[in-house]
């Protein structure tokens, strides 16, 4: 009789390709800024990219894998921003790296709060009702942030020191990605996701439902509210206004198009929507209706099934030049 | 020693009595057929013991201890798995995960044991592995483990149904229409497999079934249900041979 034979529980060679993976992809960026073909505008569009994976990746953890669809992400990374803001601003003698640090902990520690807050009685709610509620916090957050005087109101909060360098965000990627994936391959992920398959039965296999959906989201929380410092420490300068329902938008559209529940997805579409408009510059005029079609093309053939059979052919021909192969048992 | 003691549950939805004055003893080891046409209110008794629904009077006891107002989780927990009348797989998990979902509460480790793949997550993830695949194998769905749960037939969709009941270490188990859709053959090799759990695990079945030659099969008492009260029970044959029982499934 054939033995049966599991898979292991995480593959050695594929943990060492995505480590040379993060470092190679380090070290192209680095060689090209002291080449000079990165300049700061460059550097810009990349440290953006960086917040928006957090972001992304962070929201995923809900949206995607907890299956909750939720509108006020960008509530939590105001919270976050602001209150790193804050912290840096007043402990300016706190040496830089260490500061900037604590100032992102912070921040993530308080949107978390945040998210703990909003997320005991709105997980009672179930679909549209959530996404309501989750839009509604995320503009009463604006609308505090714009009547506080003491973080500059309407004006914007200036002054903040600029010390987001693209390996400070790269960092914060990598880790976010990295907690997001261990915490999905492990008992708390696979109830998470239990929950998004079928919540009655989740809950009758012993699953906590209600713990689980408010640990999703407060991890999610947290990590925006990273993001948020990262953001702070890069412009300078924050106003409630960037903060707003379109943010989170934003946010939402670039994890459906990578599709929920998948990492390498929702990187690679986070890179694509936030490089695309740039890119698309030249065009003027029409660069955000070129950016509306492509979204929607995207939204209209990602279940064509021509399409799907040409992906079926790629995963297919990546199966067959994959060096990692799991060998047959004979 | 009885592991589930029922007394007079009963529950209202609104002006409606869905279910009164239900009286149920399960021993250990036995095997109890919950009968009746349809509607009669089996699942919604299935939905109280399993505390979906709140009884609206009426005590539910597990090997001793009153639960009832405990949430589902706990229930289950507290040792009662169930299964669905409609397949409720986590249909895009593999196999192997809807398994050890159920394991949740036997194997035990935190956020943190998780995130930094401390040796614990490790030693724990093994033995649940392992257990996992002991448990499929009484179905012989070893060979399954790493497919997607949505891509097993019918049949086998029903069995993972009863594996991940078993997996959370259940001291009752409840099945809802086990046999629904299945052939003869299929139903004939339920019969077995059901009684093997049975006298493998050595917990208490409760089953809901419309396939009198399943009832016949394996149950050793039977109680009938007609529009939320018990019309009969028993052993199987004088519950079968009760002429009120013969005429709430026939009519007169």
């Amino acid at each position: 009789m054939k033995k049966f034979k599991l898979k292991k529980i995480d593959n050695k060679k594929k943990t060492f390709l995505y480590i040379f993976m993060i470092v190679v992809i380090y070290a192209i960026v680095m060689a090209l800024t002291s080449a000079g073909i990165i300049n700061r505008y460059y550097n810009g569009i990349l440290i953006t990219v960086c917040i928006n994976l957090i972001l992304v990746v962070s929201l995923n953890l809900t949206t995607g894998y907890l299956g909750q669809l939720t509108l006020g992400h960008a509530g939590f990374m105001a919270i976050g921003a602001y209150a790193a803001a804050y912290f840096s601003k007043t402990f300016m003698t706190i040496p830089q790296p260490f500061s900037f640090i604590i100032a992102l902990l912070i921040g993530g520690v308080m949107a978390m709060i945040a998210g703990l807050i909003i997320g005991v009685p709105a997980l009672r709610l179930k679909g549209d009702y959530l996404a309501i509620i989750t839009l509604g916090f995320g503009e009463v957050i604006k609308t505090i942030l714009l009547s506080m005087a003491i973080i500059g109101g309407a004006k914007g909060y200036i002054g903040i020191p600029r010390v987001t360098t693209f390996t400070s965000a790269y960092v914060f990627v990598i880790i976010t990605i990295v907690f997001v994936c261990l915490l999905i391959k492990s008992r708390h992920g696979r109830a998470i996701i239990s929950i998004s398959e079928d919540e009655i039965a989740s809950e009758a296999s012993g699953i906590n439902i209600v713990k689980y959906k408010i640990m999703a989201f407060a991890f999610a929380a947290f990590f925006a509210g990273i993001a948020g410092g990262i953001y702070a420490h890069y412009m300078g300068i924050i106003e409630p206004k960037t903060f707003g329902f379109n943010k989170s938008i934003e946010i939402l559209v670039m994890v459906v198009l990578g599709g929920m529940g998948s990492i390498n997805g929702a990187v690679i579409a986070t890179i694509a929507i936030t490089i695309l408009p740039e890119m698309l510059r030249s065009l003027s005029q029409y660069r955000t209706l070129m950016y509306a079609v492509t979204l929607i093309g995207v939204m209209l053939y990602k279940y064509d099934p021509r399409v799907q059979v040409l992906m079926c052919k790629a995963k297919m021909f990546c199966a067959k030049i994959n060096p990692f192969k799991r060998k047959e048992a004979k | 020693m009885n592991v589930l003691k029922i007394s007079n549950l009963g529950i209202n939805f609104g002006g409606l009595r869905a279910v009164d004055n239900f009286n149920l003893e399960i021993n250990e080891g036995e095997l109890v057929g919950l009968i009746g046409p349809n509607g009669a209110g089996k699942t919604t008794v299935f939905n109280m013991l399993t505390g979906v629904y709140a009884p609206t009077d009426g005590t539910l006891q597990l090997g001793g201890v009153k639960y009832n107002g405990k949430t589902t989780y706990q229930i289950a927990n507290m040792g009662i798995a169930r299964t669905f009348q409609n397949i409720r797989l986590f249909k895009n998990c593999t196999v192997l995960d809807n398994v050890k979902v159920a394991m949740h509460d036997t194997y035990r480790y935190s956020v943190i044991d998780a995130v930094f793949r401390l040796p614990k997550y490790y030693r724990l993830e093994k033995q649940m592995n392992e257990k996992a695949i002991e448990l499929l194998k009484i179905f012989s769905l070893e060979d399954y483990a790493e497919s997607k749960a949505s891509s097993l037939p019918y049949g086998k969709q029903r069995e993972l149904e009863i594996v991940r009941a078993l997996a959370t270490n259940p001291k009752l188990l409840l099945l809802d229409e086990p046999a629904a859709g299945m052939n003869p053959n299929e139903t004939k090799e339920l019969m077995n497999t059901i009684k093997k759990v049975r006298d493998e695990f050595k917990i208490a079945i409760l089953l809901i079934e419309h396939d009198m030659k399943l009832v016949k099969g394996i149950c050793e008492k039977i109680t009938v249900l007609n529009y939320g009260c018990v019309l009969a029970e028993g052993d199987v044959e004088t519950v079968l041979s009760n002429k009120s029982v013969i005429s709430a499934y026939l009519g007169d």
